[in-house]
């Protein structure tokens, strides 16, 4: 059985599934409840400095696909809205209970160096693990000039960061905002300022829905609304990017991934963790059903590395990493032909009106004396895109399938109807 | 379950409260949520199969599409733009020979979709929320067109005939509208007054006159509605049963399966019917099935249904073979009625063992006796000639060419009175329909000469 023991900022956890600093661990108890499910680790609800916050009725919208599936929800809660003391209370407790779990205290602060290192300093004495700088919260929080506000400053972030590695003696995350234009810069300004991990992404800004009877965003506190943070399944690809974007540069070399964003499955860490993550942090997947989720992640991802023969995390961590390119050094002579299996085809014609209307008209298909229909692929005309494999509802019917054309790989830059071709 | 049926343990007959649920929805309609889920289930094909195994057409994966994303309204004016009765067809269709069976997931590991449930949840949102007709008629083209028939056919062409601008009388033999829809359909198939709730509908796009008590040969003459009319519609029906052909087919206690499925329908308290004890339903179609199963549901203690083939031909569907069945019908292939005997009532009916021989049905010799106190003759109907002689006929129906004309100039005809393929309600409303668009532009072609 593989060790799915993982190590990041130094910090060992019994396995790579934590949850991500939210709802589900803004107390003892629930924090608690998670530790019983298995979790091996908590990034504590946010905490800032007293008065807390308060927080508004509704908080949370929803982007559904039919039939009531949850894609993504976005919310609208602040930060912990309990007393610091009884937080940090509640974490020496659970920390002596729970001896081999990991606790991260996530904490944010205005733009002021004095009141970073006196909370960061308060944490840390509670006996956490690490501190999580949250500098990515989009709603609320960065009109106050917290959150978000920090996390699109490179500047700040790095001198947030700094602050907070010269207060304490214990590893430094710092959470990044997706809603900037580069993940990048402000990454390597937490390299910059001394951070063990970064940890990505944090909410996506978003309205999930707008009530056509009342007119206003969702959620809806007393008839207005407001942007929220959104998460869930449908922010996971624009995760995976972000990570890649990081975890393959020379100018972050050293610098640790606490990955997050749609870690819905063991299959959705597993990727996370082949672009590099060292960690990973789940959140909406527990929300949607409890934190009994995570026997799966932990059960999947164990019978995923003994099925390939990796022994341990590290085995496979970072393995996608290296197929992460540019376009341009893409090879331009690979091309890939879709074939219609014939006797799984249902015939349902979904592949042909994608691809007539909307790509390369490269599926007919004819009518059978016996009233039936038959799809075929016109070779001549498919670019290979995989559309008609993405609308088709039978699983592995059609597949894509290499043609032997060859020809030597060739990219852009070298591609003959490359204007701007680099002549050897 | 709807389709459990409950009786009574010691040969007393079942409470009214029994009857009332042997003959409550066969199929209950959808809940919003089922709906959802079934709806979603659907693939939206392009140039789907269930669409070309509809006999109107409809368009099913739109209209189910319209349903996935909210849009009920618009999901039955998809529905009743191809089929005006599509409320009646989705519970009296056999679907599962027609749209279901053609459904795409039956070639994978799935159910097919259950278009014709859909089919209601869509219509009966539409006809329950009431609101303006969703269709507009055109000009008044200043045209008049006779219907013979109140049937599905009949309304089916009355609608679309006043939608094109004509004014349309319809004319019934009978103190009520909606022919087999009222009078022929299983009770079960059609509850409540969904039939006259339905008709309301049909009619109100406005246009159309209903004339009830004119029969064709009595109170109406085809001459005269010729002269009367620009164009005539014959929408009668089949208004005769088959005779069996075999002695003591007089007998008190021998009568038509339609007339029991008739009575049944239009009785205000089913419990008050007699139904005997021990019941022979003879033929192989749907309505012997409908007399066989209504007669166990209505506390009969022993149905026979006996056919003179075997279930491959059977007309009636597998779906309602397993139907019979599964209510305890006893079910006797390849017994052919030879003689029905009695004192002053039937008591019994004697069989001969069929087979087929060199694709010929011939008798075996071997008879056998069924103990009877009512039997139902379900083997087939006819048309009724009274006033069509001038009409050139096909097969024993009213012959029409391909756009539904009879040989008399301006004569249309539709549903069970032509062969036109299949004896279904959804066969009839797309013969209505095609033949008011036939007349449409024979009219307007005229006008322009």
């Amino acid at each position: 059985m593989a060790d799915l023991s993982c190590t990041i900022a130094g910090i060992r956890s019994i396995n790579p599934f934590w949850l991500a600093s939210a709802p589900p661990t803004d107390k003892q108890i629930n924090v608690e409840r998670a530790f019983a499910a298995g979790w091996g680790g908590v990034v504590w609800k946010t905490l800032g400095n007293d008065p807390p916050v308060v927080n508004v009725t509704s908080r949370y919208g929803v982007h559904r696909s039919s039939l009531r599936g949850v894609l993504g929800i976005n919310n609208i809660e602040l930060i912990s809205d309990r007393a610091l003391d009884v937080n940090l209370r509640e974490i020496e407790a659970v920390r002596k209970r729970w001896p081999d779990r990991i606790i991260i205290g996530s904490m944010m602060a205005p733009i002021d160096e004095q009141a970073w290192k006196e909370l960061a300093i308060r944490i840390a004495n509670a006996g956490v693990h690490g501190i999580e700088l949250n500098l990515g919260c989009p709603h609320g929080m960065c009109e106050r000039g917290m959150g978000s506000a920090i996390g699109q400053v490179p500047e700040f972030v790095e001198r947030t960061t700094r602050w907070v590695r010269e207060a304490v003696n214990i590893p430094v995350f710092t959470k990044l905002t997706p809603n900037i234009t580069d993940i990048l810069v402000p990454a390597e300004a937490a390299k910059a300022g001394g951070a063990h991990a970064v940890s990505l992404i944090n909410t996506v800004n978003s309205i999930t829905s707008v009530d056509l009877d009342s007119m206003a965003p969702t959620p809806t506190v007393d008839g207005k609304g407001t942007h929220g943070g959104y998460c869930g399944a449908a922010v996971k690809p624009i995760a995976l990017n972000m990570v890649a974007r990081i975890s393959g540069q020379p100018s972050t070399q050293g610098l640790e991934i606490s990955a997050i964003g749609g870690i819905m499955n063991w299959r959705d860490a597993a990727e996370f963790i082949a672009l590099g993550a060292s960690g990973l942090q789940v959140c909406t997947a527990a929300m949607l059903y409890g934190f009994r989720i995570v026997d799966d992640m932990i059960d999947g991802l164990s019978a995923f590395m003994d099925a390939k023969g990796y022994r341990s995390i590290a085995d496979f961590r970072g393995m996608a990493v290296r197929n992460v390119v540019d376009w341009n050094a893409l090879n331009m002579n690979f091309d890939l032909k879709a074939k219609i299996d014939p006797d799984t085809c249902i015939a349902c014609g979904r592949c042909h009106i994608a691809c007539e209307d909307t790509s390369h008209q490269a599926i007919a298909f004819d009518h059978l004396p016996d009233g039936g229909r038959r799809f075929t692929v016109i070779d001549d005309e498919c670019v290979g895109c995989n559309l008609c494999q993405i609308v088709c509802p039978v699983p592995e019917c059609i597949s894509m399938n290499p043609v032997a054309n060859g020809l030597p790989p060739v990219t852009w830059p070298e591609h003959p109807d490359n204007p701007l071709r680099v002549v050897a | 379950m709807a389709e459990q049926l409950h009786e009574a343990g010691n040969a007393m007959r079942p409470s009214t409260t029994q009857i009332a649920d042997n003959f409550a929805d066969l199929h209950p309609p959808l809940g919003a949520a089922k709906a959802d889920v079934e709806a979603n289930r659907c693939l939206y094909c392009y140039d789907a199969p269930c669409v070309r195994a509809c006999p109107t057409g409809i368009d099913i994966p739109r209209f189910i599409h319209q349903i996935r994303t909210g849009n009920l309204d618009g999901s039955a004016r998809t529905i009743l733009s191809a089929n005006i009765l599509g409320g009646t067809c989705a519970r009296a269709c056999p679907t599962e020979v027609l749209c279901e069976q053609a459904c795409v997931l039956n070639a994978g590991e799935a159910a097919p979709i259950m278009i014709g449930a859909l089919q209601r949840h869509a219509v009966d949102h539409r006809l329950a929320t009431g609101g303006a007709h969703p269709f507009t008629r055109a000009a008044d083209s200043g045209k008049r067109v006779a219907v013979v028939g109140a049937g599905p056919a009949g309304l089916a062409f009355a609608h679309r005939a006043a939608l094109l601008g004509h004014a349309v009388v319809v004319f019934d033999a009978k103190p009520k509208p909606g022919g087999l829809n009222e009078y022929g359909l299983a009770a079960y198939k059609m509850t409540d007054d969904f039939a006259q709730r339905e008709v309301a509908f049909v009619l109100g796009i406005g246009g159309i006159t209903v004339r009830h008590g004119h029969a064709l040969g009595a109170q109406l003459q085809l001459a005269q509605l010729r002269a009367d009319f620009d164009a005539v519609f014959l929408a009668v029906g089949l208004g005769a049963s088959n005779a069996l052909g075999v002695p003591g087919e007089d007998l008190p206690g021998v009568r038509n399966a339609i007339d029991f499925i008739e009575q049944l329908r239009q009785a205000p308290d089913k419990s008050q019917l007699h139904i005997g004890n021990d019941v022979v339903v003879i033929g192989g179609g749907n309505t012997a099935i409908d007399a066989a199963v209504q007669a166990r549901r209505l506390g009969a203690r022993r149905v026979t249904l006996a056919y003179r083939r075997g279930d491959a031909q059977m007309g009636a569907t597998a779906w309602e073979q397993g139907l019979a069945r599964r209510n305890g019908v006893i079910v006797e292939l390849w017994a052919m009625p030879k003689a029905i005997a009695g004192a002053n009532h039937v008591e019994s009916v004697s069989f001969e063992r069929t087979a087929l021989r060199d694709g010929k049905l011939v008798g075996s010799g071997e008879t056998f006796g069924v103990v009877a106190d009512t039997v139902l003759k379900a083997v087939g109907q006819h048309l009724l000639a009274d006033d069509l002689a001038a009409l050139e006929r096909a097969h024993g129906k009213i012959a029409v060419d391909a756009q539904l004309r009879t040989s008399l100039d301006g004569v249309y005809a539709g549903g069970d009175c032509i062969a036109s393929g299949l004896d279904l309600t959804v066969q009839a409303v797309e013969d209505g329909k095609r033949a008011a668009i036939s007349v449409d532009a024979w009219l307007r072609g005229k006008a322009q000469e």
